[in-house]
């Protein structure tokens, strides 16, 4: 009987130990947590997460570069022959392949992120073997649907997410 | 001893508790307003309202520098829906720029955009309001002593009566509640000032309290989150503390016997 | 040469070196290259403390987590914190306004600065009511007081970087303090400023100051820690312990009780924080600093009213300063001043009574530093400093010499046992 009475209390002990350091944990947590998050970007930041582009005034074979979420973004209106050159690939023999028809939303415009996939420098337009982009960090050669095509850049630049709102305009993000 | 300290203490609270009422002379107008309190929550209609009055009425003088047009949309806030955000920021337009020419341009407003300013600078807002500069109200509500049923009671304290002891210059009021009783402003509300669309009889009571509710939001947009967690934390610190001084007493039980 | 072949024996070589950990594995391992684990559990797991320690023995655990917890807040402030004139003002709002969180943890900041004070008080007037800064324990009183030092001028300089109306006439106001000081004082101000104003200068330095400050504070702290740890707590009777039947270790049972204490002071700190977060601050700090026009009734926070107080009551501008500054420094002399070799007051009926008077008339003088100087405040303020002075300079040596200390017990564990018999009458807080 004894030794019950003190096992039992033993257990409820122990519980309330528990209890306690579970729920002192929890909150320790909760007060952790808005510390942490703080560093994350704020409301004014991401209400600018994403911006709208007027590409009207783009001639053909020309583009512009715009700053979206702190990079440039290329948008690029393509001459039928810088397509005709993007489509024309068999994409088997490309490091990163991917048809150009993923790559764009209307086969006139491309829209990338003007980052170099190896090291982050910004390519320079109308540079390059291929037509396209090229970096001159390390010599990475983008063609006209910024693929990668020789150099040591990994992968094809990457095309954020964005929509056409009319003819005119497009939202980026 | 104990009692003594006791005395101290409500001595103390009393005489600082005087303190405050002696800076207002005048009692302020208390209104029951539904953010007050532990519970308090805004009201989304009146701050809607509140909106209105203050871009129908006050936005001609003065600013709001620290607001966007996203917040109204914002959790906590009016929660304009946001296709009305994007209406009312288009309402405005904003100077942006340099373009590729290197000048500066106006374009339409969009709701990352800060609140438009009625003047360019407070120099400007002096010359246009006889050397009196409107404040700007982001946080004015925060700035005041008496907070809500200060501004509010201001708005309502203008009287036809002036007391005989007070001499108003040109282009000065007499207010109630303001230090001094001079207002450069003139009686900014009034029974229809503006014009409500849901229906709501515009008094000016009730425009007075919605646009003071507006200000109160636009200086404490987080209030009803501060609000919601402190009282889940105060709900979690008594368990908590209950939790820990039984596990002191437990811990503490065999100490006395000792002796 | 032949020295050295004269010497038969020689001493071994000096070192640190401190093998023979308690612990194995890793932890071994390193214990004994670096005994922290030793340290830890010998300061902190079997360190003896005397069982008689009430609630008012948490504060020095307390102020430990208020310490902490401003310094992680305040990081975060200074993530987004801007200290120049014309951005100091907007990147607040902006912290209240658009950082995730940024309104808690700025409300955090201000308001533990205002309950790192209340602790800091309370943990002084623990001192004085039972004589802790007594042998041997004065050097831990002196860094206590070098910490409030501290506490005060980064408290002063973190109240600046909102540049609200109350930040810069405030930052006016102090500084110009200094300009009591005969011949150099006008050359002081300025090299404060950077400027011949208070200004975008001030602010940057001011920010600097105020980290550097706070991590002075810390280094302080380590400091009176580790002196606490050599000559050991007093409490409330006042009796050195002799063996452990007078003590506890101070693990689970300090910890324990410091954990209730802490977290009833979080308690009210959460609700004052989340409910009334502006009420210990002034409401023309929401007012953006303006240079030509100062506000109406210009008064500092409320923890530094007493010796703003005092500051007003003399009515020269020099002896002010001096008065002010010495009303805390004179704190420091305690030791010395009162002599009597009775430490706790529970034994000494007429301190006993001075100590509460004191206390008393810091909150009198905290009432008076809100007021406008004039009239009856003026007498009353007058009246507060004289009593403040006197208590230490007059009534400490005065007391010490004549006062016949209550019949004392032997031991700690005796006095449990008196006060158990209602033969000791005290405060109950444990």
């Amino acid at each position: 009987m004894d030794r019950n009475n003190i096992k039992e209390k033993t257990t409820r002990r122990d519980f309330i130990y528990t209890l306690t350091a579970t729920l002192g944990a929890v909150g320790a947590g909760a007060t952790i947590w808005p510390i942490v998050t703080q560093m994350n970007p704020d409301s004014s930041v991401k209400a600018l997460s994403s911006i709208e582009v007027d590409i009207s005034k783009i001639e053909k074979g020309k583009e512009i570069t715009v700053m979206w979420r702190g990079k440039p973004v290329f948008i690029k209106r393509r001459t039928p022959e810088e397509v005709k050159s993007a489509e024309s690939i068999n994409i088997k023999d490309l490091k990163h392949p991917e048809d150009d028809k993923i790559r764009v939303k209307k086969s006139e415009w491309l829209v990338v992120i003007g980052i170099c996939t190896h090291l982050g420098c910004v390519p320079i337009n109308g540079k390059g073997e291929y037509g396209g982009w090229f970096c001159p960090c390390h010599g990475s050669h983008y063609d006209t649907s910024g693929r990668i095509r020789k150099g040591p850049a990994p992968t094809n630049l990457e095309v954020p997410s964005y929509k056409f709102i009319d003819d005119n305009r497009i939202v980026i993000g | 001893m104990i009692k003594i300290f006791r005395t101290f203490l409500i001595v103390f609270f009393f005489l600082t508790q005087n303190s405050f009422s002696e800076v207002n002379k005048t009692d302020l107008i208390k209104v029951n307003w539904p953010f007050d309190g532990f519970f308090g929550k805004f009201d989304k209609a009146s701050l809607q309202r509140g909106f209105q009055v203050y871009k129908e009425v006050c936005a001609s003088c003065h600013s709001m520098r620290h607001l966007s047009y996203r917040n109204l949309g914002e959790k906590g806030g009016p929660e304009f829906s946001k296709e009305e955000v994007k209406a009312i920021a288009s309402q405005f337009e904003v100077q942006d720029g340099p373009n590729q020419d290197g000048e500066m341009f106006t374009r339409t407003a969009l709701p990352s955009d800060k609140f438009v300013k009625p003047y360019s600078n407070s120099n400007a807002a002096r010359a246009a309001n006889g050397g009196a500069y409107p404040p700007d109200m982001s946080v004015l509500v925060k700035a005041r002593k008496g907070g809500a049923n200060y501004v509010y009671s201001v708005l309502m304290g203008y009287a036809d009566e002036i007391p005989s002891n007070i001499t108003l210059e040109e282009g000065v009021y007499f207010n109630k509640y303001m230090t001094g009783n001079k207002i450069r402003m003139p009686k900014p509300i009034n029974d229809g000032s503006v014009e409500y669309t849901d229906g709501t009889n515009a008094s000016e009571e009730q425009i007075s309290k919605d646009v003071v509710a507006f200000l109160t939001w636009a200086a404490e947009p987080h209030l009803e989150a501060r609000k919601r967690t402190g009282f889940k934390s105060i709900i979690y610190l008594l368990i908590l503390t209950i939790l820990g001084f039984i596990i002191k007493k437990k811990i503490w039980s065999n100490i006395e016997t000792k002796v | 040469m032949s020295e050295y072949s004269e010497q038969e024996k020689f001493k071994p070589v000096h070192t640190n070196k401190v093998d023979g950990s308690p612990y194995s594995g890793v932890i071994g391992w390193i214990d004994n290259r670096l005994p922290i684990f030793r340290i830890f559990k010998h300061e902190y797991l079997d360190f003896q403390v005397p069982k008689t320690l009430n609630y008012f023995w948490s504060f020095g655990g307390i102020l430990m987590l208020c310490l902490i917890f401003l310094i992680i807040t305040g990081l975060a402030l200074g993530m987004h914190y801007k200290p120049s004139a014309d951005e100091a003002f907007d990147s607040v709002e902006k912290i209240m306004r658009d950082v995730n969180f940024g309104w808690l943890i700025r409300y955090a900041h201000m308001n533990l600065a205002s309950f790192f004070f209340i602790a800091v008080y309370l943990h002084i007037f623990r001192s004085l009511y039972y004589g802790s800064y007594k042998e041997p324990r004065q050097l831990m009183w002196l860094l206590g007081i070098t910490i409030f030092f501290l506490m005060i001028a980064t408290a002063f300089l973190g109240y600046t970087l909102p540049w609200g109306q109350m930040s810069y006439w405030g930052a006016t106001v102090i500084t110009n303090l200094f300009s009591a000081i005969p011949l150099i004082g006008e050359g002081i101000v300025t090299w404060l400023w950077g400027d011949y104003s208070v200004g975008d200068a001030a602010l940057n330095r001011f920010y600097v100051l105020h980290w550097l400050i706070a991590f002075l504070i810390v280094g302080i702290v380590v400091f009176h820690v580790i002196a606490l740890h050599i000559v050991g707590s007093n409490n409330p009777s006042g009796i050195e312990p002799k063996d452990t039947r007078d003590t506890v270790s101070f693990s689970p049972f300090t910890t324990s009780k410091d954990l209730v204490g802490m977290l009833i002071f979080i308690l009210i700190f959460v609700a004052v924080m989340m409910f009334a977060p502006n009420y210990l601050g002034h409401p023309d700090n929401y007012i953006p600093a303006n240079p030509m026009v100062t506000p109406a009734h210009i008064v500092p926070e409320w923890y530094f009213l007493p010796f703003y107080a005092i500051l007003r009551a003399i009515p020269d501008k020099l002896m002010g300063v001096i008065a002010m500054v010495s009303s805390i420094a004179i704190l420091g002399l305690l030791p010395w001043l009162d002599f009597s070799k009775v430490r706790s007051s529970v034994f000494r009926p007429i301190w006993k009574q001075c100590v509460f008077l004191f206390v008393l008339d810091f909150f009198l003088l905290m009432y008076v530093g809100a007021m406008p100087a004039e009239g009856i405040y003026l007498v009353l303020g007058r009246l507060g400093t004289i009593y403040w002075f006197a208590f230490f300079l007059v009534l400490a040596p005065l007391v010490s010499r004549y006062e016949k200390p209550l019949p004392m017990p032997q031991s700690i564990n005796e006095y449990m046992d008196w006060k158990k018999k209602g033969k000791i009458k005290t405060f109950n807080f444990t």
